[in-house]
């Protein structure tokens, strides 16, 4: 906020932020809809989804859509989510970061390894939520499976979609810790010294590729 | 059924041959898991293909179609062999003792009197030596060489196991296991039931079929006992009340036969069928039939027919010939008959060689067609596709189609396979246009009677005279017609021992034929179901399920003919001192004054057993016939001969004739027909039809639930043949005979295999028969389109259970 | 159906407890195989009692038909050529459902209500409740409910609980010829099963046995096989369970895990923001310090 550091700079282009925010939207209906599936506790999420039967018949399109949204999406971050040496160390580092040590962790770039982790993990998530899903889901494609297959898959779509929500959850939180990062998902824009703070490498690259803004 | 459904539960060995009740008869066939249950009876399947029945069977034997006769001889000749027979039944109330004339004889598959341009015998030698008073001579002892016992011997000596095997395909231990369980109801305690259908009547040979059972059921003593008798399980629910009525061409209501060119007058048509008895002391029924007669015309003829006018016999027409079925269409083919009346009939389906019925019908100036449902015969002039192949164009035939009602949609009672003539209540109005076959009927007779009357005709009496008193002429009621069957008097009847006291009055309702008399007293339209309709009222309506002995007798509930009795011939459950053979599974015993127990006792009810009056008492003789005399066609003992289409060339049983007795030598083929019998070359397989449970005949495919159970036709061949053929489960294959092809689905299992017979390998092919081109089922093609025109030489039933096809991938 | 209601025991997916002031005998049927000649009047009565009428299908070289149970056909013949020890058997198995005791179809169903079960033992679909996600199928050991392609609904065999409610036996039980199928409490189904065995040995089935198979809790519809050792001959399952995924995945404690899960996660959040608050990019003066 102070000085050359409340210079903006692009962090999320307009369309990498339609694709974060549809995939959000998906992801809510999907999480919530499942959630009403996975235990009667949440079966009145249902109600408000448009009822059970056309929620049941939603879920399995909004996660093909979800697919369709998401991989693309993600193939345009993965050169920014490669593992470098100094992820390791920034895990390794992690329990001080959270503690706003801002512990030397190497110069981060783009993302940084919680991030990378996070991506990283929706990446395999997706994908198995996706190929288990195609197993339970009716009436196109379970009868093509043994009740067996279908119990593990059901499971391991519920795990996954466990995992996931405590990945997500972890994402939300930190996108609500770290100020200013909600701000460049809606906007687009962070300003130079977020940049610099968070993400220097990112930043001094973003510097030295363009002129300063 | 000489017993009754419900007494099969009393058997210790059901044996089912020639039939597959739990398929064609799953409700009957209850009583014989109910044997298997309670009575820890054993169950013989003996069958060309392994069934629903020989699924729950405990021992199962498959034998190649039409050779029943030599696996049955086979029995006898293991009986007679073991001595495993009931000896004092067989000494008491079997002709085994009676003297055979010395002139008669067996030779090389024929028996005396044979001639061979008639295909016919002369039946003179197969008769007893009688004494000096008429009477057969009998041998007590059995030693007589004359004597049944011994001639019988001696015809089944060569029914060896082995030749057996060789013949019927079953493997000699699998025969002689099945011969064992079948021997073990020799003993006095021990009933063994046979059930059989059409896969005996529809052979060549099926009348001696049956009677070749009936020979073992009396050497094992078993004919007249709880859970035992012969058992026909009647193919359709009233098919036992078409006979019993006598809707066949050459009998009348009760066994009574219709009347011949030979019997001008009635004096001698009943001279011809009253006999007399056999051995001293018998009962021979028979001796009452003028009183029966006259009763049926008085029911007819009613005021018309007096003592003085012979009843109206000239009133009766008299055959010439037989006109059984296939007769009828012979004579249809040939263009002399040229109307038809087909009522609740679908020949076009059901008559073999439809090739031969489509040309017969379209040969027809009209065709009158009486059925609930549009039967393929309605529409034989319609093209249908592949399945009915016909030029429309060509053929002229007039088809009027009368929509009747179906069972439930009228009052009336059915005549089951036990001899029950139970009523049934209407459940619903007829739908549309449809009316009661009696309806149909009386409009027509009115209409042809004033067309009689208005025009005159070279004979019109017996139709411009027949009494007509129903309630409505134009509809006379099921109530009517079954009170007029029942018979009422007439006049008067006095007490035969005190003729000053009335045993019957003028109107009232007949209690029982025995009331029934040959002066024209009295009327009855079927002496048998006398007792039906009392003046006590409708006995078929009765609905008591009492069973006080829990032999399943119930007499209470609706009514069976003869005099409601349950079990026929019920008088040889006891010995001849009148004991019952089998203390726990008491019948009929004599109490020291009557004859008493859970039946209408089948004898004189005061007669004491020494006055020595024997319990088959419809035989002049009183006793059951192991020889059968002139009875039958082919012969007095049962012979295998082959189908008319058969595998072999020679009948291993007479080798020696060559081809002159491998098929039966009293068989009537038309002209035509033999040129259209196939030969094994060109066609290896033999082939049988059949039922399955999923429907009935051909009416059940216009159902939509029975469809669903069975869409689509199909044949079943054993692995082995579609190994050989190269067919693959489910596909379509083209089934041959000589007589034309059908196409149909392949059903291929392990139910049916492949039999060594005389050393060489025969294939069977089944052929379940219920679709057509009508109907809610995949339209096909009717089966018999592939069976010959050709019958059972003493009735005439068609041989559709034994013939040649060949089959080939689609 | 209020009274029936009050005999509900269990529903699927509800958190609400069931009525108990009322109890009915446990019923079963029993299919004596030994007794079952393969009519089909089962299946007859079964589309006739339900109002069922499933397609005229085609003929593909087998007795049973149709090929497979539907959401017109609850109970479907199922004919089974074998060859055991030597000798041929037609074994004729009247698939359906077995009303297990603990029923996976029951266990699997997220929809609340979707499957109850009556505390006579029947285990009942209501289609109203039915969303048509097929986990049930899933759950079934026994291979046995339907989706429809016409509403996305399951079906199965309901063992006339219309007619059980009423004191009636099932329509498939009144309609069999040989008394193959049987009706009553499930001790009496037992006892008679057992009795029947005695006959079974005699007649050299020494295997016979009664399948009332305990790994879903026993069934209320329980069989008599002469062979009893090989129930995959006949096409049902030697050992069938609910099965360890289905349990877990469904489990109370699967979804009180989730829960904790999520309520952990969120208290995380919360109390990590209350203890450090949030991460904020210091102010500019204070980059000098950065590395």
């Amino acid at each position: 906020m102070n000085g050359t550091g409340k210079e903006l700079i692009l962090r999320h282009s307009n369309g990498t932020r339609i694709a974060h925010w549809s995939v959000a939207i998906v992801f809510t209906f999907l999480f919530l809809s499942g959630l009403a599936l996975f235990s009667p506790l949440f079966f009145w999420l249902s109600s408000v989804l448009g009822g059970g039967s056309l929620m049941r018949f939603l879920h399995p399109l909004a996660g093909a859509a979800l697919v369709i949204l998401f991989y693309p999406y993600a193939a345009t971050l993965v050169g920014d989510n490669r593992w470098l040496p100094n992820d390791s160390r920034w895990v390794e580092h992690m329990g001080a970061y959270m503690r706003k040590e801002h512990p030397d962790v190497g110069e981060t770039g783009k993302y940084n390894a919680g991030e990378k982790m996070m991506f990283w993990s929706m990446v395999v998530l997706i994908g198995l939520l996706a190929a288990t899903g195609v197993l339970l889901w009716q009436p196109w494609f379970a009868p093509h499976f043994s009740a067996g297959a279908r119990r593990a898959a059901g499971l391991v779509h519920a795990v996954s979609a466990f995992i996931m929500f405590v990945g997500i959850g972890i994402h939300v939180y930190a996108a609500i810790w770290t100020k200013g990062s909600i701000d460049a998902m809606i906007r687009g824009t962070v300003t130079r010294a977020w940049a610099r703070f968070h993400h220097p490498a990112w930043e001094r690259e973003t510097t030295a590729g363009k002129d300063r803004r | 059924m000489t017993n009754h459904w419900a007494d099969i539960k009393n058997a210790d060995v059901v044996l089912v041959m020639g039939g597959n009740p739990a398929e064609a008869h799953p409700c009957g066939f209850k009583w014989v898991i109910e044997a298997k249950v309670k009575n820890k009876a054993r169950l013989i399947v003996v069958d060309p293909r392994f069934t629903r029945t020989a699924a729950v069977a405990d021992q199962f034997a498959q034998l190649r179609p039409g050779t029943d006769i030599a696996f049955l001889g086979g029995v006898i000749r293991y009986l007679l062999e073991n001595d495993a027979i009931q000896k004092e039944y067989v000494k008491a109330y079997t002709n085994a003792s009676f003297l055979l004339r010395e002139d008669y004889g067996f030779h090389d598959g024929l028996f005396t009197g044979y001639d061979e341009a008639k295909r016919s015998y002369d039946k003179t030698t197969w008769a007893y030596q009688l004494d000096k008073d008429g009477y057969a001579k009998v041998d007590p002892t059995l030693q007589d060489p004359h004597c049944v016992y011994q001639a019988m011997k001696r015809h089944y000596a060569r029914y060896t196991p082995e030749l057996v095997s060789r013949v019927s395909g079953v493997p000699a231990a699998d025969f002689l296991a099945i011969c064992k369980t079948i021997a073990s109801t020799a003993a006095p305690n021990r009933v063994m039931t046979s059930l059989y259908a059409l896969g005996w009547t529809q052979h060549t040979v099926g009348s001696q079929n049956i009677r070749t059972m009936a020979c073992i059921q009396l050497l094992l003593g078993n004919m007249g006992l709880p859970g035992g008798g012969v058992n026909a399980l009647r193919g359709h629910s009233n098919i036992q009340g078409l006979t019993d009525l006598g809707v066949m061409s050459h009998l009348l209501p009760g066994y009574l036969t219709l009347p011949t060119d030979q019997d001008p007058d009635l004096k001698t048509y009943l001279q011809k069928r009253t006999p007399k008895p056999l051995r001293p002391g018998q009962m021979n029924y028979w001796q009452n039939y003028p009183k029966f007669f006259v009763s049926l015309l008085k029911a007819w003829f009613g005021a018309e027919a007096t003592k003085e006018n012979d009843f109206r016999f000239d009133w009766l027409p008299k055959n010439d010939k037989t006109y059984d079925i296939l007769a009828a269409f012979e004579l249809m083919y040939q263009g002399k008959i040229n109307g038809y009346f087909c009522q609740g009939f679908n020949p076009l389906a059901s008559v073999p060689d439809k090739g031969k019925l489509t040309a017969a019908l379209s040969k027809l100036k009209y065709l009158v067609v009486i059925d609930p449902l549009s039967t393929e015969t309605s529409t034989f002039w319609k093209k249908h596709g592949e399945f009915n192949d016909v030029d429309s164009r060509a053929i002229q035939t007039e088809v009027f189609r009368l929509p009747s009602s179906c069972f439930a949609e009228e009052d009336g009672s059915l005549v089951s396979s036990s001899r029950v003539l139970q009523w049934h209540w209407k459940a619903a109005d007829p739908p549309g246009e449809a009316k009661g076959d009696p309806e149909i009927m009386a409009e027509i007779f009115l209409a042809l009677r004033a067309l009689y009357q208005k025009e005159g005709g070279t004979f019109p009496d017996p139709i411009v005279k027949l009494p007509w008193p129903y309630r409505s002429p134009r509809a006379p009621a099921p109530d009517e017609l079954a009170r007029e069957f029942n018979g009422r008097a007439l006049a008067d009847i006095p007490e035969p021992k005190d003729k000053t006291k009335t045993l019957v009055k003028e109107g009232e309702q007949l209690a029982t034929f025995v009331h029934l008399q040959a002066d024209g007293s009295t009327a009855c339209g079927c002496w048998i179901f006398c007792g039906s309709w009392t003046q006590n009222g409708n006995q078929m309506a009765r609905r008591d399920t009492a069973d006080p002995s829990g032999l399943g007798t119930t007499p209470g509930w609706a009514w069976s003919w003869p005099a409601n009795r349950r079990i026929l011939y019920n008088r040889a459950s006891a010995d001849p001192a009148g004991k019952p053979w089998d203390a726990s599974r008491k019948y009929l015993f004599w109490t020291g004054k009557k004859w008493a127990g859970p039946d209408v006792p089948d004898i004189k009810p005061d007669a004491a057993p020494d006055q020595g009056m024997s319990p088959f008492i419809m035989n002049a003789e009183g006793v059951g016939k192991l020889f059968a005399l002139g009875g039958m066609a082919e012969g007095p003992f049962p012979e295998h001969y082959e189908p008319m289409e058969t595998p072999l060339s020679v009948n291993p049983f007479s080798p020696k004739s060559a081809g002159k007795t491998l098929s039966n030598p009293a068989v009537r083929v038309f002209k035509g027909d033999r040129e259209k019998f196939g030969s094994p070359k060109d066609f290896p397989f033999v082939a049988t039809t059949y039922r399955l449970t999923e429907h009935f005949h051909f009416w059940t495919k216009h159902t939509r639930i029975a469809a669903v159970l069975q869409p689509e036709a199909f044949v079943e061949i054993g692995e082995e043949l579609a190994k050989l053929r190269g067919i693959r489960n489910g596909e379509f294959i083209v089934v041959r005979s000589k007589r034309g092809q059908i196409k149909v689905k392949a059903l291929v299992t392990k139910r049916i295999h492949a039999l060594t017979i005389e050393g060489q390998e025969v294939h069977t092919v089944g052929l379940p028969l219920h679709w057509g081109f009508e109907g809610l089922t995949k339209p096909g093609y009717l089966v018999n389109t592939l069976t010959p025109f050709v019958g059972d030489a003493n009735i005439q039933t068609p041989e559709f259970k034994a013939f040649l096809v060949d089959v080939q991938k689609a | 159906m209020a009274l029936m209601s009050l005999d509900v025991v269990n529903q699927s997916a509800s958190t609400s407890t069931t009525p108990q002031a009322r109890r009915t005998l446990e019923v079963a049927k029993l299919i004596d195989i030994s007794r079952c000649i393969g009519c089909k009047a089962c299946q007859s009565a079964c589309m006739e009692w339900n109002d069922l009428r499933d397609v005229v299908g085609v003929q593909e070289g087998f007795y049973t038909s149709p090929p497979d149970l539907s959401d017109q056909s609850w109970t479907l013949m199922r004919f089974n050529e074998q060859v055991i020890d030597g000798r041929l058997q037609w074994l004729i198995l009247k698939d359906g459902c077995l009303h297990c005791q603990d029923p996976g179809c029951l266990k699997a169903c997220p929809a609340p209500g979707a499957v109850i079960q009556h505390s006579n033992g029947i285990v009942d679909f209501q289609e109203t409740n039915c969303i048509g996600c097929g986990y049930c199928i899933a759950g079934c050991p026994f291979h046995i409910p339907r989706l429809s392609g016409k509403d996305s609904k399951v079906y199965k065999c309901t063992l006339c609980s219309d007619r059980v409610g009423v004191g009636l036996e099932p329509a498939c039980v009144k309609a069999c010829p040989t008394q193959a199928l049987g009706f009553g409490s499930k001790d009496d189904m037992l006892f008679q099963a057992e009795h029947r065995l005695d006959d079974l040995r005699e007649r050299g089935f020494a295997k016979a046995a009664v399948y009332d198979p305990k790994g879903v809790g026993g069934t209320h519809v329980v069989l008599v096989l002469p062979h009893g050792d090989r129930p995959e001959a006949y096409g049902l399952p030697a050992n069938p369970r609910v099965g360890p995924l289905l349990t877990v995945w469904r489990s109370g404690l699967a979804r009180a895990a989730g829960v904790v899960t999520m309520v952990a996660v969120l208290a995380a959040g919360i109390l990590h923001y209350m203890r450090r608050g949030p991460l904020e990019v210091p102010p500019e003066g204070d980059q000098g310090v950065k590395p």
